[in-house]
């Protein structure tokens, strides 16, 4: 089965000459269906670079991105456009939720900029906050919701329709533990539904939400966990 | 953990036997503090000793002996549940002393010694999480003891990265400080 997320051996570079910043070094990373998969690292270590070149938001300087086997480099600025419309959900630390829209709405744009008829993107956009228990908030404008429920219509917006690959920056920056912990959740299911996740944190109990943990220092991956073990290990105690 | 007072509690709801008492706490800590049944039948002794338990002198002893808890058992469980935990005095670290010797040691990349402390931390952080995530939301008491485990794991990771970032910052090699780690606290309190 081939990666639905494959970066190999990418670097960005802002400027040049002297201001020239090297944000990312030569990365590689693959991510499968079924997958989560968190970054972290300190502020400037390329968390967020990483994770807005693997949504097509930015290009890479060198090195190739491919999402679900096709390689962003070669695809049409057209193909990209409708690659990050429908096969990429983003979930941002402000939840970047549209104020004059219903939750509902805003869970059924991405739908309808992809052409769907109004109807039928409401019912789907309903239908993926029924899934995150926010069926009551459905008509609420986002000023209406708690941080934890305006979270929650945004992981909503980026699951809706068959999205494949849910890239999440800082998913729950703002949030208190327990509303933190409920958005790990929801992404987790996500993936084990067969979406592939990327969480960027320096947040490490976000991170070991992940099946895999992955550490960028000054733009280089400098380490990775192994997938854990069975939980059983933890009575014999390593870490006592 | 106070095995003593916890069995105290647990004898609150009414008297109870040995064996029952011990797969009452297991289940209630999520599984995660297996207690063998003679450690509870030693503190039940303990406890009785000290008055703050009492059992059926009728002849019924054994495993089905049940234990009730005295009200001086209760003064006690009431008072320890208050008690702040003995949190005050900072126990001497070994990570600490750890990253203060790589920051000495010659040809030691200290970065890449908290990095593996790091990973480590992670992995374990990542093996409580599963078992929390496997768990649902309903079990209260795994859940409590699960985030316990982790606050404190993330407590340890997030010093690591203040270190990181704190040698990092480090342009030229730190004034000498004496390799004699058997007062860290000290050491850590008085560089630079």
């Amino acid at each position: 089965m081939s990666a639905m997320l494959e970066l190999r051996g990418v670097s960005k570079v802002y400027g040049s000459g002297p201001t020239e910043v090297n944000a990312l070094h030569d990365v590689s990373l693959s991510v499968d269906r079924g997958e989560m998969v968190a970054v972290m690292g300190p502020s400037g270590s390329g968390k967020s670079t990483l994770l807005t070149i693997a949504g097509s938001l930015e290009e890479a300087s060198s090195g190739d991105v491919l999402v679900d086997g096709s390689d962003l480099r070669t695809m049409s600025a057209d193909d990209r456009a409708r690659l990050r419309r429908r096969s990429i959900g983003y979930v941002f630390q402000d939840f970047n939720l549209l104020a004059g829209l219903t939750a509902t709405e805003n869970v059924a744009l991405p739908l309808e900029l992809d052409g769907h008829e109004s109807g039928v993107a409401h019912a789907t956009g309903l239908e993926a906050l029924k899934t995150l228990g926010l069926a009551d908030r459905a008509s609420h404008f986002p000023d209406d919701l708690s941080g934890g429920e305006r979270q929650r219509v945004a992981i909503a917006r980026a699951m809706v329709g068959n999205r494949r690959l849910l890239l999440a920056d800082e998913p729950s920056g703002a949030l208190d533990s327990v509303n933190g912990e409920a958005v790990m959740r929801l992404l987790r299911n996500a993936t084990k539904r067969g979406m592939a996740g990327v969480v960027v944190t320096h947040d490490a109990q976000l991170a070991a939400w992940a099946d895999r943990v992955v550490f960028l220092r000054d733009g280089r991956m400098v380490d990775n966990t192994m997938p854990p073990p069975s939980p059983e290990s933890l009575l014999s105690g390593p870490e006592r | 953990m106070s095995v003593r007072h916890a069995l105290l509690a647990l004898l609150m709801e009414g008297p109870k036997f040995g064996l029952r008492l011990q797969q009452e706490f297991e289940s209630r800590t999520g599984e995660v503090w297996p207690l063998n049944v003679g450690q509870v039948y030693t503190t039940l002794q303990r406890l009785e000793r000290d008055g703050l338990v009492e059992s059926d002198d009728d002849g019924g002893a054994g495993a089905q002996k049940d234990f009730r808890i005295t009200a001086s058992g209760q003064r006690e469980l009431a008072e320890w549940m208050e008690t702040p935990p003995d949190a005050g005095i900072p126990p001497r670290h070994e990570l600490v002393i750890k990253v203060l010797v790589a920051l000495r040691v010659p040809g030691v990349d200290v970065h890449q010694v908290i990095q593996a402390h790091r990973r480590h931390l992670v992995e374990v952080m990542q093996r409580y999480t599963h078992v929390k995530a496997e768990a649902g939301q309903h079990d209260i008491g795994l859940a409590l003891v699960v985030d316990a485990e982790l606050f404190r794991l993330e407590g340890v990771v997030r010093w690591l990265d203040a270190a990181d970032a704190r040698i990092g910052q480090l342009d030229a090699i730190p004034d000498p400080i004496p390799m004699d780690v058997s007062d860290s606290p000290t050491i850590v309190a008085s560089r630079r």
